[in-house]
């Protein structure tokens, strides 16, 4: 009994703020406070009539998705060296491949607008931003696809070439298959990271802002706090989403590939 | 029959670690060889380098008479049988089988014509449109065979291919594979740590120990005149007795202790005929214990019963016999009206010096 209290309290504490999010968008008052006043979705219809934040939320995306395919990319380069390969050092390379997890995003924004501006002279654009998200996503992808990778038995893309494929063509046709579904997981995970991140976006947003940086903006009008809501919610709902169905997607892989599931980030 | 695959002083490294020591072999056409050793001592290496997988670090590797030196290896005319069988989990059986033909010019008919024929060769007609991740250990063999042997190849590699199945599936698998051997006539190499295996399915074995090969025989020679203790050792089981060895012009007189005297010709000292102390090897077949009514033997000795092991068909008698350091074992068939002794019973031996090897 004692028990699914401290459980409830811990999932109040994990929660509450999220939830709280589609309370105050669906509540007809711009005051953030409780009672709630009635029912409206006044809200969410003006965030379709705000020009700039279509801006913001299509650069958002733009960026998401470029984050996506580039860190995948080189999340596979990663995994498959580190599944498959054998080279001096192996262990000690990738633990530093894997140390921008760890590392303060404020340092990694703070030093990247140094080298591309100061250094390098580089124009703040969407590309400088989608640099910096592989940068962070990278490792993320390469953590989802070493999962994929190293389920996968490497007398497969043995016996393709054994068959008389070349190099290439073994891992188009056997090796791709069997990692896909981890490949789609990853550019999902790096996608949502991308889409919501601030720190970085804020310090190397060129002209145009991403919605992060969009929404703190307002957050400067009191009266738009509500919209701020509104937006909040679709961006949980969608993460959630997105997030489920890497992780169905990631199991569906290592299912596919013969292997146990040995743990992911969900 | 011709020299299939030339293996000349072929040397492997990795590293400081010499995984290959100075391999020549020739491999005929047609033959069934296996390469034999316990684990770790090169053998699966040896045919991964046939197959291409791995580079040689010296000597040459020709298949056909052509130098493989440089040809990688989906353009060598080997295919392999993987341990884990690799059969692609995403394809079903008949794609996984007709997954080789797809750079070959065939219309898609003939190409299922193949398919179905593969199938049926390796028993299992109607299994085409399953999906391979739902097969068992033993149909996932079939399917690598068969995936392997449509592409009609000089040589078929196996790499263990049986040690993921149960001893009835084993067993079962080691005739079929015999049998698909003679029907294909392709030279099939197989690697096995298990010398039963080896020696029920070859026609000649390589014993390999930590890179080298040992001994290079038939079966038949290579259990009854292994060259060294430690391919009898290997192969079977061996009893070893110290004695004295003197030389004489076509053999050698030994005296055993605790069995008695006899001459043996040369061939049965396959480290070469001495004078002095040496090691004789008798396998448990050839002792036996000596009941009323059996033919009078060649030598006999006087023992004591120390451990019996029943197996059912046979028993599996440990005996002491004075002047002998360790007990001799003996293997005996149950046969009807024989008695099965107790630990503790006296026994007459019997022994045949044309069963010794000495060392």
């Amino acid at each position: 009994m004692k028990l699914r209290i401290y459980a409830l309290a811990y999932l109040l504490f994990l929660y509450a703020p999220i939830i709280l999010l589609p309370l105050f968008a669906f509540n007809d008052a711009t005051i953030i406070a409780f009672p709630l006043a009635g029912f409206t979705t006044e809200w969410f219809s003006e965030l379709t009539q705000n020009k700039a934040l279509h801006e913001a939320v299509k650069n958002s995306l733009f960026i998401a998705l470029m984050t996506a395919i580039f860190s995948t990319l080189l999340g596979i380069c990663a995994a498959r060296a580190g599944a498959m390969a054998n080279f001096p050092g192996k262990r000690g390379i990738i633990g530093f491949v894997m140390l921008p997890l760890v590392l303060p995003e404020i340092i990694v924004a703070v030093s990247l607008l140094v080298i591309l501006r100061q250094v390098l002279g580089v124009n703040l654009s969407n590309w400088t931003i989608i640099a910096a998200h592989v940068l962070i996503c990278t490792p993320f992808c390469i953590a989802i696809l070493n999962g994929a990778f190293q389920n996968l038995d490497p007398s497969m893309e043995e016996a393709a070439l054994d068959l008389g494929e070349s190099r290439w063509s073994a891992f188009r046709l056997v090796t791709l298959p069997l990692v896909m579904p981890g490949i789609i997981s990853s550019m999902l995970i790096a996608f949502t990271i991308s889409l919501d991140e601030f720190i970085i976006a804020f310090f190397l947003t060129g002209t145009n802002p991403t919605m992060p940086v969009y929404i703190w903006g307002l957050l400067r009008f009191p009266a738009s706090l509500p919209v701020v809501m509104a937006l909040g919610t679709l961006l949980v709902a969608l993460s959630i989403i997105l997030l489920t169905l890497a992780e169905i997607l990631r199991r569906r892989g290592i299912k596919r590939a013969g292997g146990t599931d040995k743990g992911g980030f969900l | 029959m011709s020299a299939l695959i030339t293996l000349t002083g072929v040397e492997k490294y990795y590293g400081d670690y010499h995984a290959l020591r100075d391999i020549n072999l020739t491999i005929d056409e047609g033959e069934f060889f296996s390469l034999l050793g316990p684990s770790g001592c090169g053998k699966t290496t040896l045919l991964r380098t046939i197959a291409g997988f791995e580079g040689v670090s010296g000597g040459t590797v020709m298949i056909s008479g052509k130098d493989m030196a440089d040809v990688p290896p989906n353009l060598r005319p080997t295919n392999m049988v993987f341990q884990s069988y690799a059969i692609f989990p995403h394809l079903s059986v008949a794609e996984n089988v007709a997954f080789g033909l797809r750079k070959r010019q065939m219309s898609k008919a003939d190409k299922a014509e193949a398919v179905k024929e593969a199938l049926a060769m390796v028993g299992l007609d109607g299994y085409g449109a399953r999906a391979a991740h739902a097969l068992s250990g033993g149909q996932r063999q079939r399917v690598a065979l068969a995936r392997a042997l449509i592409l009609k190849p000089k040589v078929l590699l196996l790499d263990e291919p049986l040690s993921a199945l149960d001893k009835k599936m084993r067993e079962h698998m080691q005739v079929e594979l015999i049998r698909l051997q003679r029907a294909v006539g392709i030279t099939f190499i197989l690697v096995t740590h298990d010398q039963e295996e080896a020696l029920v399915m070859s026609d000649r074995i390589a014993v390999m120990f930590e890179g080298e090969i040992g001994q290079l025989a038939d079966p038949e020679t290579l259990y009854r005149r292994p060259n060294s203790r430690r391919v009898a050792e290997f192969i079977g089981k061996m009893n070893f007795i110290n004695g004295t060895a003197s030389a004489t012009d076509d053999g050698a007189k030994l005296l055993v202790p605790g069995l008695g005297k006899c001459t043996v010709p040369a061939e049965q000292c396959p480290q070469g005929v001495r004078t002095g102390d040496v090691a004789i090897g008798i396998r448990p077949e050839t002792l036996a214990i000596l009941f009323e009514g059996d033919t009078a033997p060649r030598h006999a000795a006087d023992a004591v019963v120390d451990e019996v092991v029943y197996y059912g068909d046979m028993t599996y008698y440990d005996v002491r016999v004075d002047d002998v350091a360790a007990p001799l074992t003996i293997a005996m068939k149950n046969l009807i009206g024989r008695p099965v002794l107790e630990v503790g019973d006296k026994a007459r031996i019997a022994w045949d010096d044309r069963a010794l090897v000495v060392f």
